[in-house]
């Protein structure tokens, strides 16, 4: 970063996060101009992005829990479950993993481990395997310091190692859990690939939360506190020491923090905190089974903190809910399938919105759309009407007018299932096209690879949730990274200045 | 020099360190009284910096001995040596650039203070008192500097800050560890000429108010000259000249080691 000028008419107010995105990185153009001419931008996203740094953390936690509390009271318990309560699961989880990543900055892969650690404990303590149905405010403790000790462990033999070597140690751990877990199985503890099942409900003085709207508020009250606690950490020495080292270990150490034991002291409390959420997992799905906490569930947690902004709390609460709220409306069961279209078509047009100026995004809507009617009346035209005769598979008609949606019913020589293929490598190709190609002739190549992510949409990704799941938190990830590299809600941070 | 007969405070001796086989600092002995500026000026490579790598605990030494106060610090980890009273700003700024400019300062007071993360999070009185002490204690160390390090600036992050405020602030960090002794990698390296005449000030400033002993690299001989009670030339990891800055200054060996043997050097 070049030079700062001095800069007297400062007002006393600090200014908002800065934000390096394509604004300030232009050539030729100084950064502090860039940032100020952020400062007074007057666009929407620049507006909200303000307004989201300039509210006070106890407010956004305020609105959070305001709308949370409501909640239950205008959805079905259905939907509370999947909507309410897992995102509050994976809120709790990724509230922990922001301890570890976003203040102590270590990357550690093996987080998911802790928190079966912590749903093992639980399930061995209350659940018919051993004849045990110790109450929760006995084994909750019990299963947090388990999985504290496993982090404390870990944490101890393996504090010299940094960064990725880190990450790899940790990696390890996890997968060694899932096969101690699920193949090695010794003295048949853990029940193997079947899991524990019949897990108790979480019982509180005898009172047994198992309704969907006791369980819901039991987590709400739980990530509210770790909610609170995590900020009050990270505003106390110690969250100052951890983010020292964060920056900077070698400074840190000549400044009198140890850097090794605030390091492990961070991957102690997240693991407590991962061990605190197995529990109301495994209460919740009255069973530990090993495949739930295995690296599919760690990438979602990741997704929910890289997503929300490292290091920011209530960035990890959006992103939580995000996350969740995307993954169970892709789920194939879901009982809401125009929302997963819309969820497609809107990410769409997002990322297409992302041209400038506003007219080239315009015109490359205006074209596909063009496009697609001309195929389809091509296909109309040309081909037999089985070709256009298909019905969505996420539900609904009026797309069949636009997109080409062959019948599967039907077998009149075309084979359905190598449409899709076509469709879909051809995607690809036009996708690297278009990446290759500068100017006008991207544009250009943008409509037909726009139409055809429509037509693998509409044919085959719809139907298949939990790839497109994936697919699309990558595209989502990969959107948000290009325009604000910090996430959400989170801060850009300077590597090297 | 003052009247009283001078204390040592920080010893080293015969201390020698070697990266695979290349001596870079070679049975150095060295010492700085209490209350004393005491410079190292060397060319480049001389192992200036190693020199206060291996004062902090960064290095270990591979002979030799390290007293603080009579104390050998060999073998210590860097913050505890920190925490006897070793303080050291960075010749290539090490500031943690995320956190805001107060919370640097605030940061460099972990060792002299105790609150763990419990009472933190309960946010108990314990909590609130030594709080409020350290945010008091960065204030002070920040006013040291007059105006540049106050008001809006405290909550601005490291990263927003000028180079010149950047020296300063690593500066005020190293004084929140309560020091008995700073040691300052050229302070004035990359200062335009009114910094540089500024931070020449500050150093005497430092130890004539702040009461700090200080042992300071620097390149820059105007400074050098401005500050130092003694001067040591270092070259090749050995002490080649000792004393004023005269002396130093016209040793021969000094000389050469600047600008090359006699036969060779046009002056």
């Amino acid at each position: 970063m070049s030079e700062t000028p001095e800069h007297p008419e400062t007002p006393e107010a600090p200014p908002p996060a800065e934000t390096p995105d394509a604004q300030t990185s232009r050539i030729g153009v100084d950064s502090w101009v860039a940032e100020s001419e952020a400062r007074r931008s007057r666009t929407p996203a620049a507006l909200l992005s303000r307004g989201a740094a300039r509210t006070p953390d106890p407010l956004k936690l305020l609105v959070f829990v305001a709308f949370a509390v409501s909640l239950p009271f205008w959805t079905s318990s259905g939907d509370l479950f999947i909507f309410g309560t897992l995102t509050l699961i994976s809120a709790a989880l990724a509230l922990g993993l922001n301890v570890v990543v976003g203040f102590a900055g270590l990357l550690d892969l093996g987080y998911v481990a802790y928190a079966g650690v912590g749903a093992y404990t639980y399930a061995s303590l209350s659940s018919p395997r051993w004849h045990l149905h110790w109450p929760a405010l006995a084994t909750i403790p019990i299963a947090m310091a388990a999985a504290g000790l496993v982090g404390l462990l870990l944490g101890i033999s393996s504090r010299r190692l940094l960064g990725d070597y880190y990450a790899i140690v940790t990696l390890f751990f996890a997968q060694a859990f899932a096969s101690f877990t699920n193949v090695t199985n010794p003295g048949d503890i853990t029940g193997g690939p079947n899991g524990l099942p019949n897990v108790d409900p979480i019982t509180f003085f005898g009172h047994k939360l198992a309704s969907y709207n006791q369980q819901y508020y039991l987590i709400l009250a739980i990530v509210v506190i770790l909610a609170g606690a995590t900020y009050l950490a990270n505003m106390s020495r110690t969250g100052r020491a951890w983010r020292a080292q964060r920056d900077d270990p070698l400074a840190a150490q000549a400044m009198s923090i140890p850097v090794n034991r605030v390091k492990i002291l961070a991957a102690v409390m997240g693991a407590a905190i991962a061990g605190l959420c197995g529990t109301i997992f495994a209460a919740t799905y009255t069973a530990a089974v090993s495949t739930d906490y295995s690296v599919p569930f760690l990438i979602l947690i990741y997704a929910t903190v890289i997503l929300g902004g490292i290091g920011s709390i209530a960035g990890v609460l959006l992103g939580a809910a995000i996350i969740n709220c995307t993954l169970q409306f892709l789920a194939p069961q879901n009982d809401h399938p125009e929302v997963k279209r819309w969820l497609f078509y809107g990410t769409i047009i997002l990322l297409v919105a992302m041209l400038k100026p506003v007219w080239r995004s315009l015109l490359v809507l205006v074209a596909t759309i063009g496009f697609g009617f001309a195929v389809h009346a091509l296909a109309v035209a040309y081909a037999s009407h089985k070709w256009t005769s298909g019905v969505p598979s996420s539900g609904g008609s009026w797309i069949a007018h636009w997109a080409i949606i062959p019948n599967t019913d039907s077998f009149t020589g075309l084979n359905h299932g190598n449409f899709n293929n076509i469709v879909y490598i051809g995607l690809v190709v036009m996708v690297v096209i278009t990446a290759s190609l500068k100017g006008w002739w991207r544009m250009l190549a943008l409509v037909p690879t726009l139409y055809l992510t429509v037509l693998a949409w509409e044919n085959l990704l719809a139907a298949s949730g939990g790839i497109t799941a994936y697919l699309l938190f990558g595209v989502m990830l990969i959107a948000l990274m290009a325009k604000r590299p910090q996430g959400l809600f989170g801060e850009a941070r300077v590597e090297i200045v | 020099m003052e009247a009283t007969t001078p204390k040592p405070l920080l010893e080293l001796r015969g201390v020698s360190m070697a990266f695979g086989g290349l001596a870079v600092i070679d049975n150095l002995d060295l010492v700085v009284n209490e209350h004393e500026i005491v410079s190292v000026i060397g060319p480049n490579g001389a192992g200036k910096t190693t020199l206060f790598n291996l004062i902090t605990g960064l290095y270990r030494p591979e002979a030799g001995e390290i007293l603080l106060g009579g104390d050998n610090l060999v073998g210590l980890a860097p913050h505890t040596i920190t925490n006897r009273g070793i303080a050291r700003t960075f010749q290539t700024l090490r500031l943690f650039l995320n956190m805001s400019v107060i919370e640097n300062v605030m940061a460099a007071q972990y060792g002299h203070t105790k609150v763990d993360v419990v009472r933190s999070m309960l946010r108990t009185p314990g909590w609130r008192r030594e709080e409020k002490q350290i945010r008091a204690r960065a204030e002070e160390k920040l006013s040291f500097f007059g105006q540049r390090l106050m008001g809006y600036r405290w909550d601005q992050p490291a990263y927003s800050l000028s180079y010149a405020n950047r020296r300063r602030l690593e500066i005020a960090r190293a004084m929140a560890t309560q020091p008995r002794i700073l040691l300052l990698d050229e302070p004035a390296a990359g200062m335009n000429p009114v910094e540089t005449h500024e931070i020449t000030d500050l150093i005497s400033q430092l130890r004539d108010e702040g009461g700090y002993t200080i042992l300071v690299i620097e390149h820059d001989m105007h400074v050098v000259e401005g500050i130092s009670d003694r001067v040591v030339a270092l070259d090749h990891g050995v002490k080649i000249a000792e004393g004023s800055f005269e002396q130093v200054a016209t040793d021969p060996r000094v000389v050469e080691a600047y600008l090359g043997t006699k036969a060779t050097a046009t002056k």
